[in-house]
């Protein structure tokens, strides 16, 4: 397909956006994440696979500074994260999602929209509650920028439905809809497919290749389905137990016996598991 | 005088241009996109359908190339059609949600050369039929949207071609006026093709003077005021779309108002509040069965006035009808009623501000029909057809009745053959099928009488009354006429039914397949504790069964009874146009139907308790899977108990 490889193609001369230099983080006596380094091409699409408690949660939650890790550094577009509060990170362009939705169930989907905006918005508590000028310009620029996104996720429908009254599947697009609230030039999906059925897993990993595409942002992806992960990355990170095992081309990734030894362990790469 | 009779009014783009100068800042076509409706006047209207046409004519398009449209209703195709026309070219409109192989076959009877499409699904659609549309030139795409990375040189965006069209105008001023000024009135404006019930669509070639006049016509025997709002929701392929948001819209000047979405049509009428309104039956069906769902949900003293006052405004309503008059009581329960109930209700389903609303395309069951006429809301029936510009004959205010089609519009004589077919003449007859003169000749006499298919005749009051397709109404082995539809509908107003078809022609007696309402009969499951997977599961519960089964009796005892339904089976899927077993606007193609489901038939006439099906099932995307199963036969216990109640 044209659109994929001009992709790649892209990507493969992009300069790294986001690079993770050998971190480790230890929760008491177990070891979540050894040493693992990652390098995340500009407008890629990067996804990290592995078996249950393989580290991979872990290892995003200290690329959006949830944990700070005991050795190496996050590295974003040459500036060090590592030691820097998450909404700060946010602030500087990493948006992510949760593998258990974590949407403000009482608020309907526009409202959680706007509440993604938050970071971007300068008007102080003064300026809000009088509401005129500045803040009121600022507010129907956020509305604008938040009803782009209800147009490009389908949500018209939705806009003023509170977000518990929705079903599972619909409430993963809204958490991706207030991930890409924040403007993100890096955005983080934890899971954004689990306990979805195949049409809305299509229809997902549908939005995930437009969100890179489109909006031109960088996807690191955790993601369980063999088959999504495989036909939509650019590069698949393979993590056991802590430890990176392989890294690659989903190709080279199949093809690697380590990986289908730990992983996929059908001895036959690329069946979907 | 007629507007075609003037040389500066004889075409769409014409009327156009003459509203861009008598009203330049009056509302012509409005969307919502983003949450915010946008308005375009009639001036940037006609600025767009310029600048577009300019596109166009520099692309190559010429006087009778055809273009065709699809999407959902978005004022950017609609500008195309109109561009299409100013350069003396013909619109040829096509469902938006056709399976591939069905776009084929049309696109290819057409000759289109350009495509209009509105998103990717669309191009798509296209680009994976482009080696097979020898005519196809250029696909046109409005909304970007995942399109960046198509490289495909048959692709221009939307944006491209207006600021081609706007170089184009630079170099060659006064190019689009002169092209414009060079519609004729009998030139073909657009090519509807119908969805055909049996065989393949066939293309019928519509005129400015077919559009003009027929719309004409209408606004003459209805309340039409210029800048009413019309909620432009309908498929742009319908003829009856076409009829009302270019022809009706260009000529009365109403305003046009594109929805968000598909899903958003009930809360986007709601926030518009139109003036005017037509719907196909379906839309009236769901909206009752909608207000019936949430009604079941409220509290029980809301739906106990709900109750008292839905069953005092249909007792009047009948009263009404009757041409008694109502009693003191009556009218203050009525102005009560319409502060509580009648009123928000209105609100509620956006026809508070409605002054006239149709139903046409497909007969409405009476009851349906009754109760929102009860609600005070003036819905009234219209008969028309493709061939006849969407329009034939409608009711006025004082004259609704359910069972009739009202009186023909002016200037259309029709009559009943000695066959009972519905024949007319006028200025609203169609020039011809596209490339299909024997078929037009079998369609339109000598003399100029246009065969409408219906069978039909004149009631006392002299309104037209409908019956049936002529070519399906039938005889049972006993002799007594048999009119699948009319039965059809009796069933079709229980809650619980979507579809149902009817058999019996040539039979002892009448059967009928039902497809069950999902959400209701959805909602009626959850409430008695019955657990459900999918429509399939949900339809072969046998508690589910004896419900339709008593909907049945009910719906039977208000039908002659030879005409009564004895036996009945639930489909286990729904019927579908991708399975070609619907038409695009949802009619059912009975013969199709009668053929697949054969051995079914079969099985009814023979006895059997069950009967084994194989289905093919065609997906959106055209791939296709079979489906085996088993039905259920049921049969209806004994109607007698039930009509003596009743």
């Amino acid at each position: 397909m044209a659109a994929t490889s001009a992709r790649r193609i892209a990507a493969q001369q992009g300069d790294s956006q986001l690079v993770v230099e050998g971190v480790s983080k230890r929760f008491g006596g177990v070891v979540a994440v050894q040493d693992v380094s990652l390098e995340v091409p500009r407008g890629a699409i990067v996804s990290i696979i592995g078996p249950n408690g393989a580290g991979k949660t872990s290892l995003l939650n200290m690329i959006s500074g949830f944990y700070k890790p005991d050795n190496g550094r996050v590295v974003l577009e040459g500036t060090d994260i590592t030691q820097k509060k998450p909404s700060d990170i946010a602030a500087l362009g990493i948006a992510r999602t949760f593998q258990n939705i974590a949407l403000f169930s009482g608020l309907t989907v526009l409202d959680n929209l706007m509440l993604g905006r938050h970071v971007r918005m300068k008007s102080g508590v003064i300026g809000s509650v009088i509401y005129w000028g500045m803040a009121q310009k600022e507010d129907i620029a956020h509305r604008e920028a938040c009803e782009e996104i209800i147009e490009f996720l389908k949500l018209q429908d939705l806009r003023k439905q509170p977000t518990a009254a929705l079903a599972y599947g619909l409430r993963k697009r809204v958490e991706l809809g207030r991930a890409l609230a924040l403007e993100p030039r890096v955005l983080l999906l934890d899971e954004p497919m689990g306990g979805m059925n195949q049409d809305e897993k299509e229809d997902m990993a549908r939005y995930i290749l437009d969100v890179n595409q489109e909006r031109g942002v960088t996807v690191v992806l955790i993601e369980h389905d063999m088959g999504v992960v495989m036909d939509i990355s650019d590069r698949v990170v393979v993590l056991d137990r802590g430890r990176r095992i392989s890294a690659g081309t989903p190709d080279e990734v199949q093809r690697d016996p380590v990986v289908i030894q730990a992983y996929l362990g059908t001895g036959k790469g690329g069946e979907r598991t | 005088m007629s507007l075609v009779d003037s040389a500066v009014t004889a075409t769409l783009p014409k009327l156009l241009q003459r509203n861009a100068e008598q009203d330049p800042n009056g509302a012509g076509i409005r969307e919502k996109t983003r949450g915010v409706w946008r308005t375009y006047s009639w001036k940037a209207y006609r600025d767009n359908v310029r600048d577009l046409g300019l596109g166009l004519a520099a692309i190559g398009f010429k006087r009778g190339d055809k273009l065709s449209v699809i999407g959902d209703n978005r004022p950017q195709l609609y500008f195309a059609q109109l561009a299409a026309q100013a350069l003396g070219g013909v619109s040829v409109p096509v469902y938006q949600d056709s399976i591939a192989s069905e776009l084929v076959y049309v696109l290819n009877h057409a000759e289109t050369s350009i495509i209009v499409a509105e998103d990717q699904e669309q191009v798509d659609k296209a680009l994976s039929l482009k080696a097979q549309l020898p005519c196809l030139r250029v696909i046109i795409y409005d909304d970007p949207r995942g399109l960046t990375f198509y490289d495909d040189p048959i692709l221009r965006s939307f944006e491209s071609i207006v600021e081609e069209g706007r170089r184009f105008g630079q170099a060659n001023p006064g190019f689009y006026e002169a092209e414009a000024a060079k519609g004729q009135a009998d030139d073909t404006a657009m090519i509807a093709y119908t969805s055909g019930t049996t065989g393949n669509p066939k293309g019928v070639m519509l005129s400015h003077r077919n559009m003009i006049a027929t719309a004409e016509a209408f606004i003459e025997v209805n309340d039409v005021k210029a800048g009413d709002n019309w909620l432009s929701y309908l498929p742009m392929a319908w003829v009856g779309d076409a009829a009302f948001t270019l022809g009706m819209a260009l000529i009365g000047r109403l305003t046009a108002n594109c929805p968000e979405s598909p899903e958003t049509v009930q809360r986007d009428l709601r926030e518009l509040g139109p003036d005017v309104m037509l719907a196909p039956p379906r839309i009236w069906e769901n909206m009752l069965t909608l207000m019936q769902v949430k009604g079941s949900d409220a509290s029980p003293l809301k739906r106990w006035m709900f109750e008292c006052f839905r069953s005092l405004a249909e007792r009047c309503e009948l009263k009404r009808s009757d041409g008694k008059n109502l009693s003191l009581a009556d009218r203050l329960g009525l102005s009560l009623g319409e502060f509580m109930v009648y009123g928000p209700v209105r609100d509620q389903l956006g026809l508070r501000r409605a002054r006239w609303c149709y139903t046409g395309g497909a007969p409405l069951g009476p009851d349906t029909y009754r109760f929102f006429r009860s609600f005070g809301i003036n819905l009234k029936q219209v008969y028309g057809a493709t061939e006849a510009s969407a329009l034939i004959a409608c009711q006025a205010d004082a004259e609704a009745n359910p069972n009739t089609v009202g009186r023909p519009i002016p200037r259309i004589e029709v009559k009943i053959d000695d066959r009972g077919e519905v024949l007319l003449k006028g200025a609203n007859v169609f020039k011809g099928y596209f490339k299909q003169d024997d078929v037009t000749r079998d369609t339109v006499t000598e003399d100029g009488w246009l065969k409408t298919g219906d069978a039909g005749f004149f009631d006392k009051q002299g309104h037209l009354v409908i019956i049936d397709r002529a070519k399906d109404v039938g005889k049972l082995s006993d002799g007594s006429a048999f009119a699948p539809q009319f039965i059809e509908n009796k069933l079709k107003f229980s809650p619980f039914i979507r579809e149902a078809v009817a058999f019996g022609d040539q039979r002892p007696f009448v059967v009928a397949m039902i497809a069950i309402d999902m959400q209701t009969a959805g909602t009626w499951a959850e409430k008695q504790g019955l657990a459900y997977t999918s429509f399939m599961d949900l339809s072969r519960k046998p508690e589910v069964a004896g419900m339709i089964g008593t909907e049945i009796a009910k719906a039977n005892a208000t039908l002659p009874d030879v005409q009564q339904v004895k036996r009945y089976l639930l489909l286990n899927k729904e019927l579908d146009a991708d399975d070609a077993e619907m038409t695009r606007t949802r009619k059912v193609r009975r013969r199709f139907v009668a053929e697949k489901y054969a051995p079914v038939i079969e099985a009814f006439y023979g006895g059997a308790k069950s009967v084994d099906v194989t289905m093919e099932i065609t997906f959106e995307d055209g791939r296709k899977s079979t489906l085996n199963s088993t039905i259920t036969i049921h049969d209806i216990a004994s109607a007698e108990p039930v009509r003596r109640a009743a």
